[in-house]
């Protein structure tokens, strides 16, 4: 204890001392801490308490017991997880308790409380039988000593001198040079990551950016997803909402699939004629009320699929923005900034819809040359 | 009583205790330290002392479950396979039998359903993932709050910073690794905003994706940026997290013998481990029962990612929650400038703010230093109360981060309270602005209160609840001194000084140069220091307490009356005392 309360008192008055760049020079620049006489003196480290443990022979036995016990029941749920993992049964019963399988529910539980039991078990121990007397210990500034920082560079000069490097400039500069331009194989490597969005551009095939699987074709027909059959006007009621791909689009597989469809992909929904307020140029788009747009959003590229008829809005389920499908799919709110792309819709010789080419400008979310 | 105090150290001896009869643990250590010589490393740092402290357990449950996440994540390489190949899914799960899927998310179905313990250990993954970073960030707020970030701890400020960015992006990537229908979407967001960077935008979504969103090379590009890149510079990190905290000593609050040049505490051997790794056996054992009894992620609900299909109410994970909310509330401005888009609308909530917010985050320190212009070493810890402007900035921080996050469940607040999505939405386009600025004021103001408030308990004690009336009517309350140990705390702070500019002067008489950057600053050190509440100086206090010796003589009879006072603190019993009147 003395040597603690030594240090409390002997430190006390330095650890409130001036900035040492401040000192005397410039008096208003000490940012400011002014030693001025401290109102309390530092009473030192109070005396250490024992615990019952300490001093109670029957309570750190009984400490003992109840650790060793911790650590016992800490085996016994280890035994009852073996038990659980080779008797419970998975697969097909894994909602067996309130929505949990009983496998896995009783898995964690045994493993939680052999785990937890030595937790408690060791921090009771730490706690109750461990010696908890506080020490001291004294701290040390992190920088080094001026004589140390001296010799560092010293030896740091001698051996930029022994090196030279400071005297044959054109090794100095050419060496940084070619190490710089290493920097380049690493990010070239990095270039075969993908193709250029132009190298795969392509609007026979509908790829890149600005083509999708509408253009692959002449008249496509629009289909049900899933299902693929082909909708004729009349098959729709007022205020239906239908999503649809392009005819020829679910003979894809895998990779293929998704890429195309997640260009492709449309809504279609039927509102009185009178209703539908064209575009410019887009009087003749959609066909007895029936038009339809890119079900990607222009935002960020979620699939858009919350209509709501009376209002002919539909909202973006993941920033909620609302296009107006009755007025060109304008932006009513959120924070998408272009309209859905429209499709031109037509109907072919047997009174089936089919686009009337591919979407006239890029679907899905905005990137720097989409206009180009 | 007597007890035998000659068991316990009181501080480290440099000499070695008397050479006892070699042991087998010596005989180990002989052998090891023929070869490695660690002895001479380790005789200092195994009774390292730590000071203790409830809040300095945030920093542990992050490292805890960090070690938890590393663990149950190597489990789950051994049945997860990052492919994007179409299969036919046939396993346990009845209604999913028959789907064509990605190999991922097929495979992450046969963990969840057809290996013992794969649920388990799945669910304990994300909630120990989600338990790494919401302490991260409450440890993150413990640290500047109490100025513990100050010199020479600054590095490791920096690196806190990086592990919270780090972990978080770990989360991303590993939520997307699943491959259902959620991640997917995720994922086409992410698409998204790197199209939104301006030149080469869609260049970075086709090298990520290798083509065309969404392809087939994401999945395994991420699982080997989850599994190995960010895993590494993450343990990287915390190792020199946690080497820095060694080498600098634990800070500690101020307190009776407990200084700026001194560390009291337990030593690490063996209290200290000890605690500390049973804690790890406790983190980890609640970790394993939040995995067996709470569902997470269940990816089987959702089914396989499809482009076209996506859930109402879908929603990352919640640390993504509040770049989300900004791209939820941003109006939906994008430009066309020279035939280029420009998408505001994305770049501004995910692009443009996180990253800066995030540099700010690595800055604060370096900004306190600057305005405080204070070099020195702090291992002392400051109450947030006081450092008022301090503590405001970040609880202004807190409200922005707060209400972002909010507005990333826009939807769900509007179902919930019956309200609409518009009205939330402008709502919140004004409190993401003017809800940091109230908050700032408020609790600039509310600690300068508390300072006040231990000002009054230091001059005039604190408060009895015994209401005194005087002979000529007029009605006080008995204040009574605080301990002297409570009074030491209280003062245990540093003096501040408002920076003046016009002070700065050369010996010479010439203004020196630097005068408009000083003119800010002084600006700022007034905002900082020149409101709070300083500690009385010695002469306040003596004469406080003279004028204290004054009244108590006025009251001389009540002293040691029933109702002194001390009745009430819990300082002394009552038993044979009784009010008057009782
Ligand atoms: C800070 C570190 C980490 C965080 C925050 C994190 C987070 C996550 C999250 C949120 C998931 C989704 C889990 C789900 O619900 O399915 C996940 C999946 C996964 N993680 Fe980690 N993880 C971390 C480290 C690791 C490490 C070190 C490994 C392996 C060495 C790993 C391996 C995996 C695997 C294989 C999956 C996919 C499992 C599946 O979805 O079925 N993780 N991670
Ligand atoms: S993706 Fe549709 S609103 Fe963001």
């Amino acid at each position: 204890m003395t040597d603690l309360e030594k240090h409390g008192d002997d430190q006390h008055g330095d650890d409130h001392g001036t900035p040492d760049d401040a000192q005397g020079r410039l008096p208003a620049m000490t940012g400011g801490y002014l030693p001025v006489e401290e109102p309390i003196a530092n009473p030192g480290l109070p005396e250490h308490t024992w615990r019952p443990t300490d001093v109670d022979e029957g309570a750190a036995k009984r400490a003992e017991r109840q650790v060793s016990l911790m650590f016992l029941l800490s085996g016994v749920c280890t035994v009852l997880f073996v038990v659980a993992y080779f008797t419970l049964d998975i697969g097909d019963n894994w909602t067996t308790f309130g929505g949990l399988g009983a496998s896995t529910l009783f898995l964690g539980l045994t493993l939680g409380g052999a785990l937890l039991l030595i937790g408690v078990g060791i921090i009771q121990w730490a706690r109750k039988l461990m010696a908890d007397h506080e020490i001291v210990e004294m701290r040390h500034p992190a920088r080094s000593s001026d004589e140390d920082r001296e010799t560092t560079a010293a030896v740091l000069q001698t051996g930029l001198e022994e090196s030279g490097l400071g005297k044959h400039s054109m090794i100095r500069r050419t060496l940084l040079l070619s190490t710089g331009l290493l920097a380049a194989p690493a990010v070239i490597l990095l270039r075969d990551l993908g193709p250029s969005p132009a190298s795969v551009a392509n609007a026979e095939e509908g790829t890149g950016l600005k083509h999708t699987f509408w253009g692959t074709g002449d008249r496509i027909r629009v289909v049900r997803d899933v299902v693929g059959t082909p909708i004729r006007p009349a098959d729709l009621q007022i205020g239906d909402l239908v999503n649809g791909v392009p005819d020829g689009l679910l003979e894809l597989e895998g990779i293929e699939l998704q890429v195309a469809k997640a260009k492709a992909a449309v809504i279609m929904v039927k509102m009185e004629p009178r209703e539908i307020t064209p575009g410019p140029g887009r009087e003749d788009w959609s066909v007895d009320g029936v038009i339809c747009y890119s079900k990607i959003c222009s935002h960020v590229g979620c699939p858009i699929s919350l209509y709501e008829r009376t209002t002919h809005h539909v909202l973006c389920p993941c920033h909620q923005s609302t296009f107006d499908l009755a007025d060109s799919a304008k932006v009513v709110f959120g924070p998408a900034g272009r309209p859905l792309p429209q499709l031109h819709l037509g109907v072919d010789d047997e009174g089936y819809l089919v686009a009337e080419g591919d979407f006239t400008e890029p679907v899905g979310p905005s990137f720097w040359d989409r206009e180009k | 009583m007597s007890i035998d105090t000659s068991k316990v150290a009181d501080s480290n001896a440099t000499s070695a205790a008397k050479a006892s009869k070699p042991s087998k643990a010596g005989a180990v250590a002989t052998w090891a330290d023929d070869r490695l010589g660690l002895a001479g490393a380790m005789k200092k740092n195994l009774r390292k002392v730590f000071p203790d402290h409830w809040s300095f357990m945030l920093g542990e449950i992050a490292l805890w479950s960090f070690v938890v996440v590393l663990l149950t994540g190597v489990f789950l390489t051994f049945w997860y396979v990052p492919s994007m190949g179409e299969v036919e899914y046939q396993g346990s799960y009845d209604p999913l039998r028959g789907v064509h899927m990605s190999e991922a998310y097929a495979s992450t179905l046969h963990l969840s359903f057809d290996v013992r313990g794969g649920l388990l250990l799945r669910q304990m993954h994300h909630w120990a993932a989600m338990i790494f970073i919401a302490s991260m960030m409450i440890h993150l707020l413990r640290v500047w709050f109490t100025g513990a970030f100050r010199k020479p701890r600054e590095l490791n400020w920096v690196i806190g910073c990086l592990l919270l960015f780090l972990g978080t992006l770990e989360g991303f990537t590993g939520y997307s690794l699943p491959d259902d229908l959620l991640s997917g979407t995720g994922i086409r967001a992410a698409d998204g905003f790197l199209k939104a960077t301006p030149v080469v935008g869609s260049y970075m979504s086709f090298f990520l994706f290798g083509g065309e969103f969404p392809g087939e090379s994401i999945i395994p590009r991420l699982y080997t940026i989850h599994v190995l890149l960010i895993p590494g510079l993450l343990v990287a990190l915390v190792a020199a997290h946690m080497l820095l905290l060694v080498y600098h000593k634990h800070t500690q609050w101020p307190g009776p013998g407990r200084t700026n040049d001194n560390v009291v505490g337990y030593p690490m051997l063996p209290v200290y481990a000890a605690k500390a790794g049973g804690f790890f056996f406790i983190v980890f054992g609640v970790v394993a029962i939040m995995g067996a009894t709470m569902t997470i992620n269940g990816v089987w609900k959702f089914g396989p990612y499809d482009p076209t299909k996506v859930t109402a109410g879908s929603q990352p994970d919640w640390y993504m929650g509040w770049p989300d909310g900004l791209l939820r509330v941003i109006p939906g401005w994008e430009s066309v400038i020279g035939g280029y888009t420009i998408s505001w609308n994305v770049m501004i909530p995910i692009l443009i703010t996180p990253p800066a917010l995030l540099v700010l985050l690595i800055m604060l320190p370096f900004i306190d230093q600057w305005i405080t212009k204070d070099k020195r070493d702090h291992h002392l810890l400051q109450r947030p109360r006081d450092a008022p402007t301090r503590t405001a900035i970040m609880v202004a921080l807190m409200t922005f981060y707060g209400l972002a996050w909010a507005a990333g469940g826009n939807d769900i607040i509007a179902i919930k309270l019956h309200l609409s999505i518009n009205q939330i939405t402008y709502f919140m386009r004004g409190a993401l602005f003017i809800g940091p600025v109230i908050a700032f004021i408020i609790t600039r103001r509310w600690c300068i209160s508390l300072q006040r408030h231990d000002r009054e308990k230091l001059l005039h004690g604190y408060e009895t609840g015994v209401i005194m009336r005087s002979p000529d009517g007029g009605y006080s309350e008995r204040h009574l001194p605080i301990s002297e140990s409570e009074a030491y705390r209280l003062t245990a702070r540093d003096r501040e000084k408002v920076f003046t500019a016009d002070g700065r002067i050369d010996e010479n008489g010439v203004a020196a140069p630097g005068g408009r950057l000083d003119g800010v600053r002084a600006k700022l050190s007034t905002l900082m220091y020149a409101d709070n509440i300083q500690k009385p100086t010695r002469a306040e206090l003596e004469e406080a307490h003279h004028h204290a010796e004054h009244e108590k003589a006025l009251t001389a009879a009540l002293t040691g009356h029933a109702a002194d006072g001390h009745q009430f603190d819990g300082k002394r019993p009552v038993d044979d005392e009784a009010l008057r009147g009782d």
